[in-house]
């Protein structure tokens, strides 16, 4: 038995052990060492597993030897190892810039539960990736939903608690939803396995309980994943959350969410039961390009910098759904490769406003909210953190040589082949509205005059600058170098395509 | 109708329940609907793994008759993050009872809207060099 072996178990292990261990040592710089340890570590696994994926094929992985059906497996297929990656590697980039961000924003003898609650949600979406097991799904799920609720209401403002308490609420019912789901996936089938359940349900696809399970688990997903009605909680929540939580938010617990859902649709229910047999694809198509127009349309007109990108956020997940709904080759492939590419932007771009914060706080007690109002003229102070966000709206625009635009040209080719020439220009549309909300950033940093006594004096410390820097720059290397981006989503959307029946 | 019996139940409890999350502006009412809520699903799961008469699944041949165990494992780690659930969500209640001195929805966000239009007037009364008679004061001693 070789290390190798053991590589899918300790990509969740490691993080898990992490966690208990900084809260048993009550210190805050050694719960910083060991949960930082753990999540290079495992971003190093992440890769490992991809490479093992690319050269051998999908892995299973039995926990302590109990064969798949009855026992848990770990599933790690070319959709998962790319997740996996994205996950951990904003884990690895998050907890240094973490250190010096919660310095500021969260008192000092609770730095230990930060990194613990950090350490768990991240153990959480690892496992939610990893599983072909149902309910291991529900569990890891609420591990990270509870840990997620903590770090939200860590937040100084009050208003943390309230987005926390709201985000609890709607999260224990959607994943309540997906118990539900999952509950009558097992009556019928007699099993949690999730393609032990796929190759059962061919002869009981369209009973009843199958349908209602299908229904509980998508509404479930999408109030997870925030889709389009169902984000109510998402602005208050990454608007008030610390900064490192929020960049570490928005960059992975909405996109794992949708993974779930492309796992159960593609993988366990089938992707003709799905898109052909139910009228889904059109639904989804809907509230896709509803959370496109009205989403951007109200991020326009938010005074808060964090809240207007949290909004940006809704409608960029309309972009993924969209995909989902073309039911095609690209359509899948422009999905999988916005999650990677929109969540390595996003996650820049709250950084970056984090380096704000973090200026704005030096001056007063209380950490001062973003708003428009504070940031006239903050070029001319914080040049580097103006540049690397107009860079992250680039890319959340779509303009060629950004990360964004490779999915967008996906989703245009999507379109284009499933002969929706009206789609092309909702999309283009679309784009106009993340043009209009990021040129108010830039209107206002740039043009408007800086008043005579600036709230930020000068540039974040470097401490807050690299991480954010690191992934602009992977923001601008992905929209030039596809290969791996693209490659891994077009054979993960292959591999799910052939599987699906 | 008998057969279906404990159906209802769950389904009334689950309804109960989500009715109640929604609503009721107690945030610990709230708490309460949403445990009724989980707690149907409970009963969702182990009621299909019982037998009338059947024991836990022992290896003898006095037994015959199983109920299925699984659900009963499941349920349990389903009531242990239940409880998790309610626990955080009556400590954010009681911090939120802390900053706000509220625990009624909408007094709450009355409280955070009175702050907003507070900061609001100060910033247009800023604006438009309408110093409020304080300021002006503090001016007049400087000069």
């Amino acid at each position: 038995m070789s290390l190798a072996q053991h590589l899918p178990a300790l990509q969740v292990v490691l993080p898990l052990i992490s966690a208990p261990l900084s809260v048993l040592l009550r210190r805050g710089s050694i719960a910083f060492a060991l949960v930082t340890a753990a999540a290079w570590a495992s971003f190093a696994i992440a890769i490992a597993l991809w490479w093992q994926v690319d050269t051998s094929g999908v892995i299973s992985y039995q926990i302590g030897h109990w064969q798949p059906p009855w026992g848990i497996e770990y599933r790690v297929d070319r959709l998962s190892s790319f997740m996996l990656v994205l996950i951990s590697g904003m884990a690895a980039v998050v907890l240094p810039y973490a250190r010096a961000s919660i310095e500021r924003e969260i008192p000092a003898e609770s730095h230990y539960l930060f990194y613990a609650m950090l350490g768990l949600c991240f153990t959480g979406l690892l496992g939610i990736t990893i599983t072909g097991d149902a309910f291991n799904l529900f569990v890891f799920l609420e591990i990270s939903s509870l840990s997620t609720y903590v770090l939200i209401a860590l937040g100084r403002d009050r208003r943390a608690l309230t987005a926390s308490y709201q985000y609890l609420i709607m999260g224990s019912i959607g994943a309540t939803f997906i118990v539900i789901g999952i509950g009558f996936l097992y009556l019928m089938t007699g099993t949690l396995n999730l393609a032990d359940i796929a190759a059962k349900m061919t002869v009981i696809r369209s009973s009843r309980p199958i349908l209602a399970a299908l229904a509980f688990i998508t509404v479930g997903i999408s109030l997870k994943a925030a889709l389009f009605p169902l984000h109510q909680w998402l602005p208050n929540a990454y608007t008030y959350a610390p900064s490192a939580v929020t960049a570490f938010l928005a960059a992975t617990a909405t996109k794992v969410s949708l993974y779930a859902l492309i796992r159960f649709y593609f993988t366990v229910f089938g992707e003709t039961f799905i898109f052909n047999e139910l009228p889904l694809p059109q639904i989804m198509l809907a509230l896709s390009l509803l959370a496109m127009f009205v989403a951007n349309t109200v991020a326009i007109f938010q005074t808060n910098l964090k809240r207007l990108f949290a909004y940006s956020s809704v409608g960029q997940i309309g972009y993924i759904t969209l995909g989902l709904s073309f039911d095609s080759l690209h359509g899948l492939t422009a999905s999988i490769t916005h999650i990677f590419n929109h969540g390595i932007a996003k996650g820049a771009i709250f950084l970056l406003i984090g380096g704000i914060v973090a200026g704005m706080t030096t001056h007063r007690g209380l950490t001062p909210a973003p708003t428009f109002d504070r940031l006239a003229g903050l070029s001319r102070q914080m040049p580097v953190t103006c540049f690397g966000i107009v860079i992250g709206g680039l890319s959340l625009i779509g303009v060629p040589g950004t990360a964004g635009f490779i999915s967008k040209w996906y989703l245009v080719l999507a379109a284009m082949e499933k002969g929706q020439w009206w789609l092309v220009g909702a999309i283009l549309l679309s784009s106009l509205l993340a043009v209009a909300y990021v040129w108010r950033f830039v209107e206002v940093a740039y043009f408007r005059e800086p008043p005579a006594h600036p709230k930020v004096e000068s540039e974040a410390p470097l401490s807050l600058l690299l991480p954010a820097g690191l992934l602009i720059v992977a923001t601008l290397w992905l929209g030039l170098d596809t290969s791996f981006t693209v490659g891994s989503a077009l054979d993960a959307a292959e591999q799910l395509l052939r599987t699906s029946r | 109708m008998i057969g279906h019996f404990t159906y209802f139940v769950a389904v009334f409890l689950m309804v109960a329940g989500l009715f109640i999350v929604i609503a009721r502006s107690n945030l610990i009412k709230k708490l309460i609907g949403l445990s009724i809520f989980q707690t149907s699903v409970y009963i969702l799961y182990i009621a299909p793994g019982k037998l009338i008469g059947g024991t836990a699944p022992i290896l003898s041949p006095n037994y015959s008759i199983y109920s299925n165990p699984l659900p009963h494992v499941l349920i349990l780690t389903a009531i242990v993050v239940g409880v998790a659930t309610l626990a955080l969500g009556l400590a954010l209640a009681v911090r939120i009872r802390e900053a706000y001195g509220s625990i009624e929805e909408d007094e709450i966000l009355a409280r955070d809207n009175a702050v907003i239009a507070n900061q609001r007037t100060q910033q247009f009364a800023l604006k438009h060099g309408n110093v409020s008679s304080r300021e002006q004061r503090g001016r007049e001693k400087h000069a």
